[in-house]
């Protein structure tokens, strides 16, 4: 495997260089916290900014995306005929990203491009996007992470993995995007592999043992459906989910989406917008029939497709990277990591 | 403060005993550092759950609104600070529970922290929340801070002059003293002294980087119609992807429609994850009722909020 180091003082000059190439994404501070945005020409990558409040999940699935378009002209051929919007398919790169976000973008991946059905716009963003991670050395109070086959320097589903040394980074090139990242910024002063590799295992294990979540997902798997859908213990984990939008839209593995048309003037265009099971709009039926009616239902589903179904239909293990933000912005309070070990621990009485 | 946790839990487990309620709706400790968490409670055991502290930022009243009177539930006692209390009293002036429903347990507060605020004391993540009267103790793993309750209250509760609760059943402790206050709308004056373009970049800015999870609507007792309007489709009044229009859209009807029924309870600020000041909207409205009809939303029973009562008064010529 391929090791080189970057000297930070090379760092954004580097970086500069590859915006030939790559528009680049990166964690951005505001008074409000991080996010992972699109970085304007004179904007470098905050990489040592705390936990972004986001994933990195729109860079490949924007919360609205315009997906088709059609003239209302009906002086024209084709009016009313929905056509595919050009999308950008500009190569880009997301620096800092965190390694559980990117096992998460693996996960999606599932959803989006699988034999039975691939997703044009994602998965055009996907070959476009080079992920360049950077192992997290100091994992705060939420992260689970090494409880659901992730950890702060998992390499699934990145591109590159950096290590902090302070005045240098390390670089692990994983893939070749990762490599033609590197070579775009001019990065190849080459490491020695195994002293570097002696080096990542360090980090790796010093990481690691931070964590002190105790998340167990064994015995899931062999837990009927009916069983956990059935369990007496959904009434009190939802009771105070007041039913917003926040752990599905800050998940970097929630995946669903909606539906939706708009005209103006001439032209209309269908997007697609993140959807949320947690809004009762998600399964209301055209006939006034809800059946997922109340937040019960709503919080069960949430939990149930993360943690069973997921793993039952497409045994990857569960639908969660432990990246905790859910965790951490929920209003309320609503830990999946006890529900999760509530759920593992459930044993019917029937 | 004096939190009153033993007093709150005494009348709690009383009133489970005795079956004066069916349940007690008050706060548990969370499952990470500054969070609370609602729960309710069915048993008198389980009394030694209840918390109360600095971090009780959520509004109770929103617990008992989706019980409403349709459902024929039985009593249910409520752990009230003074602007929970307010919203049960807004519930019933709006008839969505009746008086007889509720059993207030009114706690006098001396306000809630701002977890941003003092999130932004460190630069990595806090591992530790201890507050001993009115000093708290903040941990990560980089080091410890102290800090006076008081440097940082939550702006709401910096300007609130109902601490305690104008209506309850039962009092858990002293009332503490009102604050008053020679500019009680100092920042929507400061808003309001912006010119139009710059007033209008200011809430642009404000919410550019809400992603309508709603968090402020379903943390807020006011909001219980049973289907809000951004969540028609048929009309579909708005859009309902991030275009900015319809973001604002959004922001200004839902504090519209909290006009002269607001008691600055700070729950959607305390429940938005991307830390929008959203009542920069609601406390306009609310100085608006104030100097308009002289009102502040539940503070009595007996009276109609101004919006939705007529009088030969009203201050706008075009209802006359």
């Amino acid at each position: 495997m391929n090791f080189i180091t970057i000297d930070k003082k090379d760092w954004a000059p580097g970086i500069d260089k590859s915006r030939k190439t790559f528009r680049v994404y990166g964690p951005v501070e505001d008074e409000n916290g991080c996010q992972i945005k699109p970085l304007a020409p004179d904007m470098q990558p905050k990489m040592d900014a705390a936990v972004t409040v986001m994933s990195a999940k729109s860079v490949l699935f924007p919360q609205t995306e315009k997906i088709l378009t059609a003239t209302l002209d009906e002086s024209k051929d084709d009016h009313h005929v929905m056509k595919p919007v050009k999308t950008d398919d500009m190569p880009r790169v997301v620096l800092g990203i965190r390694p559980y976000d990117a096992k998460a973008v693996h996960l999606v991946k599932l959803n989006f491009d699988n034999p039975d059905y691939k997703d044009p716009y994602w998965c055009a963003a996907y070959d476009a996007t080079t992920l360049v991670g950077l192992g997290v050395t100091r994992p705060g109070p939420c992260d689970f992470s090494t409880s659901v086959g992730c950890g702060p320097f998992s390499e699934e589903g990145l591109d590159v993995l950096m290590a902090d040394m302070d005045d240098k980074y390390i670089a692990k090139l994983l893939t070749k995007k990762g490599e033609k990242w590197a070579a775009a910024c001019g990065f190849d002063t080459s490491a020695d592999p195994k002293e570097s590799q002696v080096l990542f295992d360090v980090l790796k294990k010093e990481a690691e043992k931070q964590i002190q979540a105790d998340v167990t997902t064994d015995k899931l798997a062999q837990k009927t459906i009916l069983d956990l859908y059935d369990a007496p213990f959904w009434d009190e984990v939802a009771f105070s989910c007041i039913n917003c939008g926040t752990c599905t839209y800050v998940c970097p593995t929630c995946w669903c989406f909606d539906i939706q048309d708009e005209t103006r003037h001439n032209t209309a265009v269908r997007f697609r917008n993140w959807d949320s099971c947690m809004s009762p709009l998600f399964t209301y039926h055209a006939s006034g029939h809800n059946p997922r009616g109340t937040k019960v239902h709503r919080v069960r589903q949430r939990f149930m497709h993360k943690l069973k179904y997921f793993l039952d239909k497409y045994e990857q293990g569960i639908m969660c990277v432990g990246c905790g933000r859910c965790v951490a912005s929920c209003p309320v309070n609503i830990d999946i990591r006890e529900v999760c070990n509530r759920m593992n621990d459930y044993e019917t009485t029937k | 403060m004096d939190t009153c946790i033993e007093k709150i839990r005494a009348i709690g487990a009383d009133l489970l005993a005795k079956g004066t309620v069916e349940k007690v709706i008050g706060f548990a400790d969370g499952s990470i550092p500054m969070a609370t968490r609602p729960m309710a409670l069915t048993s008198d055991k389980d009394v030694d759950k209840l918390v109360f502290n600095s971090v009780c930022g959520l509004n109770l009243a929103n617990y008992v609104s989706k019980n409403s009177l349709s459902n024929k539930e039985g009593k249910i006692a409520v752990v009230a600070k003074g602007c929970d209390a307010r919203n049960l009293v807004t519930h019933i002036v709006e008839n969505q529970i009746s008086r007889e429903q509720i059993y207030i347990i009114g706690v006098p507060c001396t306000g809630m922290v701002d977890k941003r605020k003092i999130a932004a004391l460190f630069d990595d993540e806090i591992t530790g929340f201890e507050e001993h009267g009115d000093t708290l103790t903040i941990t990560s793993a980089s080091k410890t801070e102290t800090v006076k309750k008081a440097d940082v209250l939550r702006h709401n509760c910096r300007v609130c002059t109902h601490r305690n609760p104008p209506v309850y059943d039962v009092m858990a402790g002293d009332p503490v003293e009102e604050q008053t206050l020679d500019h009680p709308y100092e920042d929507v004056d400061q808003i309001a002294a912006m010119d139009l373009d710059a007033r209008w970049a200011y809430f642009e800015n404000l919410t550019k980087n809400c992603i309508r999870c709603y968090a402020c609507r379903n943390a807020c007792p006011l909001c219980y119609c049973p289907t809000c309007f951004v969540d028609e489709s048929s009309p579909q009044w708005v859009g309902k992807g991030q275009n900015e229009i319809d973001v604002t859209t959004f922001h200004f009807l839902r504090a519209f429609h909290c006009a002269g029924r607001c008691t600055d309870c700070g729950a959607c600020v305390e429940a938005c994850p991307m830390g929008i000041n959203v009542r920069d909207f609601t406390r306009k409205l609310n100085k608006d009722a104030l100097e308009l009809f002289g009102w502040e939303a539940g503070l009595v029973l007996d009276k109609r909020p101004p919006l939705d009562a007529y009088s030969p008064n009203d201050p706008n010529d075009f209802i006359k």
